[in-house]
């Protein structure tokens, strides 16, 4: 066991479990300015599409945009099946089979 | 020892009761953390973390797309400040659930609160915010949902950071691919409105040109900085 991991851990938790935590505890004393809540509920969307479209267009830090690039590929149907079905297992599941498919087709 | 002040409401009966209501509310969760968790303890293997650590996370920090994050950014060597910074920015939206859950338990003592808020997640939020819809809130449901829950989440991670090692490469590329898929369903829920769709747009091409010329993750933080600004800017000219 890395200990540095520890201490790592601890700080993600930290900063994980007190926006879990204050709100619960003084939310009904304190009340956040309108413009904070309304620019908090673009943090999601944001943070997401942030982390995902490098994952999908580079490789080693170079644009990837060829039939190799199986992830690129099963993100469409992957994004379909999200967006009939509109929960987390369905799409997570259509994509691992797309990547089965582009895998062994492409 | 109460939970609650109202002495009825907080018996040892109902309290069961309620407790069992809650663990058999979980159910979905349960179903969706299983290959969800899995595919994490896989990754976290992969990305040089022991069982024990991978485990370890789950408990310590217990939220799902932050820990794939922090397993990405640990795979290629990210500073821990980054990490850290990155899982405040990811998981700060707990922020909006706990405050929309917290009118549901005024009655309830804060320790107790501060224990309950501890196993919010966006699954267990949204479970819990339809129970509530429906039937009176109560503490000890809150318990028996949150902690299903968490008990799914570590047992699967745990399973896949040892089944994960018996797997090949091949199912290893394949299972590699829960990350992305994950981000894209989680994405398609947040996509409530067209300023949403607009942060979305600018934080997914702000990050990947920013990658490109800026060190470490920042591209991370930086694209969903200017993005959540430009959702909540398009609101005053946007019709959403």
């Amino acid at each position: 066991m890395d200990e540095k991991l520890i201490l790592l851990f601890a700080g993600m938790g930290l900063v994980t479990y007190l926006p879990r935590m204050l709100p619960m505890v003084v939310l009904s004393k304190i009340k956040m300015p309108e413009l904070v809540l309304r620019w908090l509920r673009y943090v999601p969307p944001a943070v997401l599409a942030a982390l995902l479209v490098p994952e999908l267009l580079l490789k080693q830090g170079q644009w990837h945009f060829s039939f190799e690039n199986h992830y690129l590929l099963a993100a469409v149907p992957t994004f379909a099946v999200a967006f009939w079905a509109r929960n987390l297992l369905l799409p997570v599941a259509a994509g691992m089979a797309a990547v089965v498919f582009f895998r062994l087709l492409v | 020892m109460l939970l609650c002040a109202d002495r009825k409401r907080c018996n040892t009966n109902s309290m069961r009761q309620q407790y069992l209501a809650g663990m058999a509310s979980a159910t979905p969760i349960v179903m969706g953390y299983l290959p969800i968790g899995f595919a994490y303890g896989v990754l976290a293997k992969g990305a040089g973390l022991t069982t024990w650590e991978t485990g370890l996370m789950s408990l310590m920090v217990y939220a799902g797309s932050s820990q794939f994050i922090a397993v990405g950014l640990l795979a290629i060597n990210a500073p821990f400040l980054t990490i850290i910074l990155t899982t405040f920015l990811v998981n700060l939206r707990h922020l909006l659930m706990c405050a929309s859950l917290a009118p549901f338990f005024k009655d309830v003592k804060s320790p107790y609160l501060a224990v309950l808020a501890y196993g919010v997640t966006d699954e267990t939020f949204a479970v819990a915010s339809a129970h509530y819809a429906k039937h009176a809130a109560h503490p000890a449901f809150q318990l028996g949902l949150n902690l299903t829950s968490y008990t799914a989440w570590f047992t699967a991670s745990v399973l896949g950071a040892t089944a994960g090692s018996l797997l090949p490469e091949s199912a290893r590329f394949i299972l590699d691919f829960a990350l992305p898929a994950m981000y894209i369903a989680l994405l398609v829920i947040q996509l409530g409105n067209r300023s949403a769709y607009l942060a979305a747009i600018v934080g997914g091409v702000a990050s990947v040109f920013l990658s490109r010329s800026l060190p470490g993750n920042w591209n991370i933080i930086i694209a969903t900085l200017v993005a959540a600004s430009v959702g909540v800017w398009s609101e005053k000219w946007m019709k959403n």
